[in-house]
């Protein structure tokens, strides 16, 4: 009984979730481009499907992704795991499960990305075939292994998040200069399109459970920040690579421009 | 109808892609190293199942009406020529789709809690739901801003780096007075709120634009409109946490 009382309240929820860009997109269509709606049937039955998926995405989130996230940073950062009681636990090394699991988290996500994907494939055609799809998928992927990994570090040693923020924004700024102009906007973008619907409460609830478990840390203070993280080392690893291949094929172009001057 | 079920297997298994990485790694570390079972699997089991067919069906709602409605509208109003029309609608297309994005809802709703247990607010429900609440709203806001600077740039032609770093000092100066609870949330909230239904409606924007306007190539200045919306919305809950702590 209590269960379908709260998905009756999730489900109010949602559809007042869903209310402003249905109105927007309605009401531009109405009074601003002044059409009738194309296939008003569709979209009503598409908002029926929105909302209720969006609720049991929710309620599913709540009892599986949640709990999963937490139970998996408590179980990694348990004493018994790491070396039996009474080691020194502010010791960050004896960590390297979580970080191993964090790394291989935002990897095998980030590589199973559907949005990734479409960016991927068009940033091979901007740059005209020097960034291959599978190339920056792949280095998109360290961006966020590499992310999250320090991230849990980070909530492990508990040093304050923003200078870590500050050094990867100055690094960004830095590379900024030197990555060919064609690659910037897309570089800057796949921070943004990384972290999926999927990915995000999960590592959201890792960051937190860890910062339950590790002994001193605050949830409040350390616990969130991942996902900062895994939108922020992309950046830097798709940067390089287009610096790096580009490298590769001015060289080679300067190579062979000197073998025919021979 | 047997081309339908085919159909609706075939958006099951995409929406299960997206947790089958998660699926390997947990059963990795919970067989190899750390060699016990999961706690309470059958919740975790069915949540999981709620978690795929709910995005299944979320998904193919959108696909289904809201997806080609907005895209259409972007070029519409991209093609219309008025300036202040497609201002207002980038502001409300980035607002109400933020509104609306599932990982937003959970995670602003993690935060309360969070922030009820550590003593930051009073942890009665109405408290904790404003504030998740006012999260939401902060980020819908700064999102609705970033797309609409973001359009402006397309339009106008300006260079991204200088918009994106002069966002950057703005989020190191805003560090450096936020009460520290917020700053996690706040560095978070950049990354949650490009996903599932704002992605594709603001590359639909982006796209449609830069393809009307001679001298811009879709494929160069299309780009860059999400990369605001990861920006801005940390400037704006750091602000949201100066004035509620």
């Amino acid at each position: 009984m209590n269960f379908i009382f709260d998905a009756g309240a999730v489900l109010l929820a949602t559809i007042r979730d869903i209310l402003p860009i249905l109105l927007l997109i309605i009401g531009f269509q109405l009074f601003v481009l002044r059409q009738p709606i194309p296939q008003l049937r569709r979209l009503i039955v598409g908002g029926i499907y929105v909302v209720i998926g969006l609720a049991m995405f929710l309620i599913g989130l709540e009892k599986a992704l949640f709990p999963v996230g937490k139970i998996m940073a408590a179980q990694l950062a348990d004493p018994t795991l790491l070396g039996g009681g009474n080691i020194e636990l502010v010791d960050w090394t004896a960590y390297g499960w979580v970080y191993l699991f964090a790394a291989l988290i935002g990897f095998s996500t980030t590589i199973a990305e559907p949005s990734l994907l479409a960016v991927a494939i068009k940033a091979g055609e901007i740059s005209s075939g020097v960034i291959s799809p599978w190339g920056l998928r792949i280095t998109v992927a360290i961006g966020v292994a590499i992310g999250i990994a320090l991230g849990t570090f980070r909530i492990v040693t508990g040093t304050p998040l923003h200078f870590y923020i500050i050094i990867g924004y100055i690094v960004i700024v830095l590379q900024t200069f030197i990555t060919p102009k064609k690659m910037i906007a897309l570089a800057y973008d796949s921070g943004g399109v990384t972290t999926s619907t999927v990915t995000v409460p999960l590592v959201a609830a890792l960051g937190l459970g860890l910062s339950d478990a590790v002994p001193g840390r605050n949830p409040a203070i350390d616990g969130f920040g991942l996902i900062a993280f895994a939108s922020l080392f992309p950046i830097i690893t798709v940067m390089g690579y287009a610096q790096i291949s580009h490298w590769f094929v001015n060289n080679s172009l300067k190579k062979r421009s000197k073998g025919e001057n021979k | 109808m047997p081309s339908n079920i085919i159909l609706v297997l075939n958006k099951l298994w995409d929406s299960f892609k997206d947790l089958l990485p998660i699926i390997f790694v947990i059963a990795f570390f919970q067989i190899i190293v750390l060699q016990q079972p999961l706690p309470n699997f059958v919740e975790v089991f069915f949540g999981s199942i709620m978690v795929v067919f709910g995005l299944m069906l979320f998904v193919q709602g959108l696909e289904m009406g809201l997806f080609p409605i907005g895209e259409n509208m972007a070029q519409a109003l991209a093609r219309k020529g008025s300036l202040s029309w497609l201002l207002i609608f980038a502001f409300l297309l980035g607002f109400s789709t933020t509104v609306a994005e599932p990982a937003l809802i959970a995670v602003s709703a993690e935060a309360a809690e969070i922030a009820a247990v550590g003593g930051l607010i009073s942890s009665t429900q109405e408290s904790m739901k404003s504030y998740a609440f006012g999260l939401r709203i902060s980020v819908a806001f700064s999102v609705g801003i970033a797309i609409l600077i973001g359009v402006l740039r397309i339009i106008r032609g300006w260079p991204i780096h200088y918009l994106i770093i002069s966002g950057y000092i703005l989020v190191i100066l805003m560090t450096l007075i936020a009460p520290k609870e917020i700053i996690g949330i706040a560095f978070d909230a950049g990354g949650v709120t490009t996903s599932t239904i704002t992605v594709p409606l603001v590359a639909a924007l982006g796209v449609g634009l830069a393809s009307i306007i001679k001298g811009r190539s879709p494929l160069l200045d299309g780009f860059g409109l999400i990369a605001f919306a990861s920006l801005l919305p940390m400037i704006f809950v750091m602000g949201y946490g100066l004035i509620i702590f």
